[in-house]
């Protein structure tokens, strides 16, 4: 653990976005914007007939949200969201050939869409135990035991590789499919929708 | 605009694997400046590097659950708020999650945990001579090992009295946070998303990590209290009397002065299954002053009811103090 001072590194940072550092941004994105993922899946969902978009979709959403807020934090967050959610599908249907037809029928309706609720995910305290419980339950076995062994136990990726006797790049993927399939069961919509992860 | 959309699968896969490298390999300077510069290359790979380390913080949660299975004090039958029996029970159903083999086990042999109800208050003696407080609604465990000593806070607060051992560091871990003594006095109080550190007495030092997966580090001497709450660390100083207070709870006592009536109301909610709800304009930002018995709910309605002039009204387990 280095002890560095990171002085240079903190000055560009608040450079770069007047009056909020980019700590600052990241905790508004995990805190304000993470949360109203299944709403936005929900919302891409219903209004984008290619369904192996939709993650591109989002995560051009979440990026699009992120520059804007190095300029400024937008406020209220949800339909400002929804409002680049939307302006993101018509550009693509300008964009891109691809697109059937119909989708651009449903454009008018998206205005609409936007207003529909979402799963409200301030409510959702209570239900994130169960909906962590969940999570765990649907990683594959051998990925479930390491990520326990590391997360619970606080085993080192070494550590964890000697108890298992499984190879180091092993262990890392098991990590890196772990983490990232509870992303998608924590914040996107796969539990209501029943989406294999 | 752009014609392409971010490759999902791909930047996420390779976010994932960042934050695995960062929290389970060796971690160089030159690792985290490779890090940063894959970051600073394009939102979308902040944006799902954030997405992966936040959903594996809220794991974290599963830890303090689970934790409490093993624990040499059993978690209370008694506790009445929700929150705290839906986390035995879900504690219990990851017991199930992670399957027949013995908890134990999942520990390693020398990893004991301790748990506090609400109210309660317990002093632990270490073999090494050091002693830890554990105040309220508390969980840590402890891992005594040759080279090093570890404590995971996983939640509430305690009050550690280290002996100190250079070959031996002491080291308390709370989520992002480490705090690494230097021969000392300190307590360290865990909250969601907020840390607390103050030093009775020597030194320590605190490493924070931030959301982004920076390191920030702050040496801290007597007097000093900080919280670490983004990986933000602003240092503030307070006097012998006013660190006495903060301790009170050692002593079965709360003592405010000039505490606004909802941050009293917060500190007594922290040791009684009793709840007070300060209500109405105005109401929450009133300051009082004293010295409680940390269960001496009556006390202090009967200040806010006589003192104040407020109402004062009880519904099952919760008081309500309105105008």
């Amino acid at each position: 653990m280095g002890e560095t001072p990171e002085n240079g590194r903190e000055t560009a940072d608040l450079r770069r976005s007047a009056g909020m550092t980019e700590d600052g941004i990241n905790g508004w994105f995990v805190r304000e914007v993470l949360p109203l993922e299944a709403a936005l899946m929900q919302f891409l969902r219903r209004s984008w007939p290619n369904k192996s978009d939709i993650d591109d979709l989002a995560q051009e959403v979440y990026a699009r949200v992120y520059e804007a807020a190095r300029e400024k934090i937008p406020q209220p967050v949800k339909p400002f969201v929804f409002t680049i959610a939307r302006n993101l599908l018509i550009d693509r249907v300008r964009h891109e050939q691809v697109v059937p037809i119909e989708a651009v029928a449903d454009l008018e309706t998206l205005g609409v869409a936007v207003d529909a609720p979402g799963p409200d995910r301030n409510v959702m305290a209570q239900d994130e135990l169960r909906r962590l419980q969940a999570a765990l339950e649907k990683l594959p076995p051998r990925c479930r035991e390491v990520v326990v062994l590391g997360r619970i136990e606080g085993l080192s990726g070494k550590e964890i590789s000697q108890r298992l006797g499984i190879g180091a790049s092993t262990v890392s993927e098991h990590l890196a499919t772990g983490m990232n399939t509870l992303a998608d069961l924590l914040f996107g919509d796969e539990a209501e929708h029943g989406r294999k992860p | 605009m752009n014609t392409h959309l971010p490759n999902a699968k791909e930047i996420r896969e390779r976010a994932a694997d960042w934050l695995q490298r960062r929290n389970f390999w060796n971690w160089s300077e030159a690792d985290q400046a490779e890090l940063d510069a894959w970051l600073a290359q394009s939102p979308s790979h902040m944006t799902a590097y954030l997405r992966v380390q936040a959903a594996w913080e809220n794991t974290g949660r599963l830890t303090a659950l689970r934790s409490i299975r093993p624990a040499q004090r059993p978690a209370p039958k008694s506790r009445r708020v929700l929150p705290l029996l839906m986390g035995v029970a879900a504690a219990a159903a990851i017991a199930a999650v992670v399957g027949s083999s013995s908890l134990s086990a999942w520990f390693g042999p020398d990893v004991k945990t301790y748990a506090t109800k609400v109210g309660g208050h317990e002093i632990l003696k270490l073999a090494d001579g050091s002693e830890i407080e554990l105040n309220t609604d508390t969980v840590l465990r402890t891992s005594m090992q040759p080279h090093e000593r570890k404590v995971w806070l996983e939640r509430g607060e305690a009050y550690f009295q280290v002996k100190h051992d250079e070959k031996r560091p002491f080291v308390v871990l709370a989520g992002n946070d480490r705090v690494i003594d230097l021969g000392t006095k300190f307590t360290v109080r865990r909250e969601p998303h907020r840390l607390q550190v103050a030093v009775m007495e020597g030194r320590v030092q605190l490493q924070s990590k931030t959301a982004s997966g920076k390191e920030h580090s702050v040496a801290l001497a007597r007097g000093d209290v900080v919280v670490s709450a983004g990986g933000v660390l602003p240092v503030v100083k307070k006097s012998e009397t006013q660190l006495e207070k903060d301790v009170a709870w050692r002593s079965g006592e709360l003592v405010f002065e000039g505490a606004t009536l909802a941050d009293a109301a917060r500190e007594f909610n922290r040791y009684n299954t009793d709840k007070i709800v300060v209500a109405g304009t105005g109401v929450a930002g009133l300051t009082i002053g004293g010295k409680f018995a940390k269960n001496d709910i009556a006390a202090f309605a009967e200040l806010a009811q006589h003192v104040l002039g407020l109402r004062v009204e009880r519904a099952g387990n919760i008081i309500v103090i309105t105008r």
